[in-house]
């Protein structure tokens, strides 16, 4: 950023705290961008001629006479055509070596759609994992996390999903991404040859972590220039957002402000649902789907940030290590997607909503089972029919390493239905069996 | 007031949506002010006055905001206008139309009018020249849509008035004078269609509250058959996400037995809101045959919208609830959800540096909670006839924990809770409602009770205390068949727990996707409770457990083909058939 010609420059600090510098200055708008000794900084609070600024890299090093700069708008992005194919660092500058991008200026962090204005969402995107397609169903213009536990291979599920989806672009947010993961994603985009449909924007572990704080917005303003201005079917990958409410905490913390749960900002609900509720289905045809990574410690969904996304998303998808199977599966209890109901059964097969319920509710016979044998308990014949239907039902439909059509899960399950019960023991509705029962094979 | 009059003022500080105003007149606590940022105006609202400084909370983005900007002062507190043509509307919590606002994306600043004020209403007087009238008696009527709107004496006016001159049967504009009214002092006041009221205080313009004595019908069994809710009553909704709380909301929604449905999408999902929008033109109400968008009003500030305007956006509900109710007619208001509304308050007390409660909530959540669930119930009007207001709030505890601040204040408040349990969702088993937690508090009321005995029958409450006891031994049973195993207890215990499988899988549970299963009318309650009754007291004799398990399991597949059956259809009396057959095996 270089200093252009009637910009205002102070170099009277009245305060510094780790995160913030305070200056007496005159004409500060709210929100406006600056920097302080050459760091990005936005002001957050002005009290007379008293205006506190946030510093994103930090204060460390700050004089009190360093030179404060102030820009006259808040944080922005340059959106054109040109952003496609891109990597951008979260202030929107480019960090693959290429040139900076022309385009109309548009501020970040814009205002919602009117509700009345938008459309039902009720295009499937299919995956081929049975996880999401046949249980949890995606639809364009939904927001779902995927709520995994560090361990876990979220990232590559979510590189998997992006890449097999049927959409015009596909933007990711990094928030803290390690080098490591930065660097998949990077070969991933470029191995499947589809960097012309991709736009990053990304801070690593290197980077300072309130940095994280604008990725969202910048990759949300961008999906909203290809969603909106282009009718374009957008996809947007934020991961890890439990990051980026790491770094409001930290911020709220510095600006004495009082904790909430997990010692989390009070308006934590409020500043994830800005970010989530931007995932829209335009009338135009173009939409805003977004798939996020929230990732748990030790299972805990009742912490802060987990359960105040559960809230705000149409559903979740767990990602669990299957004990049995050792395979990673897409959990069918805990996980949801709230606007399967849209396309199951309308662009799917008419049984798929009944085939599903009835797979997960004896899969939970399943696990019922399992509590019995580990406490010592006999097994009865059900119990054990529920157990290897559950191994099956697991491997062949649960697991992330699945890829295969709605209507083959649709069939699998059948099958598995047919191996291992009766008919009575499904409880589906009889004109569905009639049509679609599949006797076990001699 | 005079515009000359208005007091102004400057902004000297920001904090995000705190903004402090140094003025120069008089400002009342409440009062709704607006701060030019440029040409656009930015609604607000005192929330305290120190000296001559007012902070007052801004209901949009305060980006770019300066200080030394200016500031007006309105002289009022948060008013709504009420008049016909609210109904079927799509408000913001502010009251503003959605529906005739520009662009896809909500644009800061923009104000829409909440009523169309060139729509031309065909108007019947029912008062006469020279009656006596107070606040809230009936002066004529239109007909909105299907509804009779009573068009009132405003409910500001005190005292006694008499009616000097009224409009004859005719068309008039909601802004034409159509009565004219003296008072005690001989002074004249013109009458139009609307009025505005302050959304923070009671309508109270009736003669009485009388306790609710009538049931409202949802067709949702778990509520209906177990815990009733009483018109003109009180009830909450508390569950973790992913239990089914939205979908239960809009079964009642669609299926609730109301006049006029207002729902206060508070602080939610935008796309829930849409969902209405799409579906419910589409869907008929079960009680008129009519459009089911036809009786619902919305008043959605979804989570993405300006924060402050989430606590005004209930209020917004609640005031057009009561005005409906001054008409005689039957009010349900939802709001989804009222956990949204305190984290507005709390972010509102933590930015004014409150000395804070309980998680961090302000120290008078309680109490406020507990003032807006008053404003529910039945009343008297003034002319004999009764109105209700029933009021159901969502509450989305944190992590789940009912023993959060919001659930314990609304728990004080509400009269019937529904508690949704993560392990019923996690088992598909919805309505997720915990038949065992959960409880309506009408169940005691003798009103309500011979209520009861008149609508359905004689022995109902009965029938449903008693399948309520089978549902709690069924659970005390299960539990000590975890512990000791399926032989190493009595096969009794398998019993009692089957029959309350049976229960559950029969009346609890219900598809709320399917087209039949979706709503049970009260009579097909009766009839489904009864006979699931008659199976649970026939004495059997089972030889092991397996066999009592194989018995109830094939009962519940087959009371289950009926559930999905339409009443009284040729497959539903098949399977009558089919269970009488089966139960009447006994060895």
């Amino acid at each position: 950023m270089t200093t252009k010609a009637f910009q205002r420059i102070y170099t009277q600090l009245e305060a510094i705290t780790k995160a913030t510098v305070s200056v007496r200055a005159q004409g500060v708008s709210n929100d406006e961008l600056a920097t302080v000794d050459g760091r990005l900084a936005q002001v957050v609070k002005m009290k007379g001629d008293l205006v506190t600024l946030q510093v994103f890299e930090g204060t460390e090093g700050i004089p009190t006479n360093a030179e404060i700069i102030f820009f006259g708008e808040p944080p922005a992005l340059n959106v054109s055509e040109d952003l496609a194919g891109r990597f951008f660092d979260a202030y929107g500058n480019p960090i693959d070596g290429g040139p900076a991008v022309e385009g109309e200026r548009r501020q970040i962090g814009g205002p919602s759609v009117n509700p009345y204005r938008r459309k039902q969402p009720s295009q499937l995107i299919p995956t081929g994992i049975a996880g999401i397609d046949l249980n949890n169903t995606l639809v364009s213009g939904q927001k779902i996390p995927f709520f995994a536990g560090s361990d876990q291979p979220y990232n590559q599920v979510m590189a998997m999903v992006a890449l097999r989806a049927d959409v015009d672009k596909i933007i990711l947010g990094g928030m803290g991404l390690s080098n490591d993961d930065y660097l998949y994603f990077k070969n991933e985009f470029e191995n499947a040859g589809a960097m012309n449909k991709i736009i990053s924007f990304v801070n690593t572990t290197e980077q300072p972590p309130v940095e994280r704080l604008l990725i969202p917005d910048m990759a949300l303003t961008a999906a909203e220039y290809f969603a909106v201005d282009k009718n374009e079917k957008v996809l947007v990958l934020l991961t890890d957002m439990t990051l980026y409410a790491d770094a409001l905490s930290i911020v709220s913390n510095r600006m004495d402000q009082i904790p909430s749960k997990d010692s989390m900002p009070g308006s934590l609900y409020s500043d994830l649902a800005k970010i989530y509720e931007k995932a829209v289905q335009l009338p135009t045809g173009g939409s805003i789907t977004i798939i996020a990574v929230t990732t748990i410690n030790d299972g805990d969904i009742t912490h802060a940030i987990p359960d105040n996304t559960g809230y705000i998303t149409e559903g979740q998808l767990y990602l669990r290590h299957d004990t049995d199977t050792g395979k990673v599966i897409i959990d069918p209890f805990r996980s949801l997607s709230r606007l399967k109901q849209l396309v199951i059964g309308k662009q799917t097969r008419e049984d798929h909503s009944q085939v599903m319920n009835t797979a997960v509710r004896l899969y939970a016979d399943a696990a019922n089972a399992k509590t019995k044998l580990e406490n010592g308990f006999d097994l009865s014949d059900y119990d054990n029919r529920c157990l290897d239907f559950a191994k099956e039902y697991s491997s062949r439909l649960l697991a992330i390493d699945v890829n295969i059509s709605i209507t083959e899960m649709l069939d699998t399950a059948w099958e598995l239905f047919g191996k291992y019960y009766t008919k009575a023991e499904t409880g589906i509705k009889e004109a569905l069996i009639e049509k679609y029962w599949k006797e076990k094979e001699a | 007031m005079d515009l000359n009059n208005k007091t102004t003022g400057i902004v000297t500080g920001i904090i995000s949506n705190l903004v402090t105003v140094e003025v120069n007149g008089p400002v009342s606590q409440n009062e709704i002010c607006y701060i030019y940022l440029g040409e656009t105006k930015l609604m607000a609202e005192v929330i305290k006055v120190n000296g001559k400084f007012a902070s007052v909370q801004v209901y949009e983005s305060t980006r770019g905001l300066k200080k030394g900007d200016k500031v007006e002062f309105e002289g009022h507190m948060l008013e709504v206008t009420l008049g016909p043509g609210l109904l079927s509307s799509n408000f913001d919590g502010l009251q503003n139309n959605l529906a005739t606002m520009e662009g896809v994306f909500l644009k800061r600043g923009e104000y829409t009018a909440a009523i169309d004020f060139e729509k031309k209403w065909e108007f019947t007087p029912i008062a006469k020249v020279n009656d006596t009238v107070t606040a809230a008696d009936w002066l004529g009527e239109v007909k909105e849509s299907w509804l009779s709107h009573k068009i009132m004496v405003p409910f500001s006016f005190k005292g006694e008035y008499k009616i000097k001159n009224i409009a004859a049967k005719g068309t008039y504009k909601v802004t034409d004078t159509i009565a004219t009214l003296i008072d005690a002092s001989g002074e004249e006041t013109n009458v139009t269609m609307i009025q505005k009221w302050p959304v923070k205080v009671a309508i109270t313009a009736y003669k009485e509250k009388p306790r609710p004595y009538r049931v409202m019908e949802t067709g949702v069994r778990c509520i209906d058959t177990f815990n009733p809710i009483a018109e003109g009553g009180t009830g909450f909704i508390p569950g973790p996400f992913g239990c089914g709380k939205t979908v239960l909301q809009h079964a009642i929604a669609k299926q609730g037995e109301a006049d006029v449905i207002v729902m206060a999408a508070c602080g939610e999902r935008a796309n829930e809101v849409v969902e209405i929008f799409t579906e419910f033109p589409e869907l008929i109400d079960p009680h008129t045959g009519r459009s089911l968008m036809e009786r619902t009003t919305i008043i959605c500030n979804t989570s993405n919208m300006p924060v402050a305007a989430r606590e005004a956006s209930v209020y917004t509900a609640m005031t057009i609830c009561e005005y409906y109710r001054s008409m005689g007619l039957r009010v349900l208001l939802l709001a989804d959800s009222t956990s949204r509304w305190a984290q507005a308050l709390r972010e509102m007390s933590n930015r004014m540096e409150e000395l804070p409660g309980a998680d961090a909530f302000p120290v008078d959540l309680s109490s406020t909670i507990s003032n807006f669930y008053a404003r529910a119930g039945v009343v008297t009007l003034n002319n004999g006839n009764s109105g209700a207001v029933t009021f159901i709030g969502t509450v989305s505890p944190a992590g789940g924990n009912l023993k959060e601040p919001v659930t314990e204040s609304t728990k004080k408040a509400a009269r019937c809770f529904y508690a949704l349990s993560q392990n019923r969702a996690d088992k598909k088993r919805y309505p997720a409602v915990d038949p065992i937690d959960s409880y309506s508090k009408y169940l005691e009321y003798p009103e309500i009770i011979a209520y009861l005995k008149e609508k359905v029958s004689n022995d109902w409450v009965n029938k449903v205390l008693e399948a309520k006891n089978l549902v709690l031994r069924g659970k005390e049973a299960y539990e000590q068949i975890n512990i000791l195993g399926d032989d190493g207890v009595p096969i009794n215990y398998h019993e009692s727990y089957w029959k309350s499988e049976l229960i559950d899988f029969i009346i609890l549970q219900q598809d709320a996707f399917d087209k039949i299963d979706a709503t049970t009318p009260f009579e097909r309650q009766e009839f489904m409770l009864s006979k699931v009754l008659e199976v649970c007291n026939t004495e059997r004799n089972f030889e092991s457990f397996e066999d009592c398990t194989k018995f109830y399991k094939e009962v519940i597949n087959i009371f289950r083909q009926m559930n999905y059956s339409e009443y009284k259809s040729e497959n539903f009396y098949k399977y009558i058939e089919q269970i009488d057959k089966y139960t009447g095996y006994d060895n």
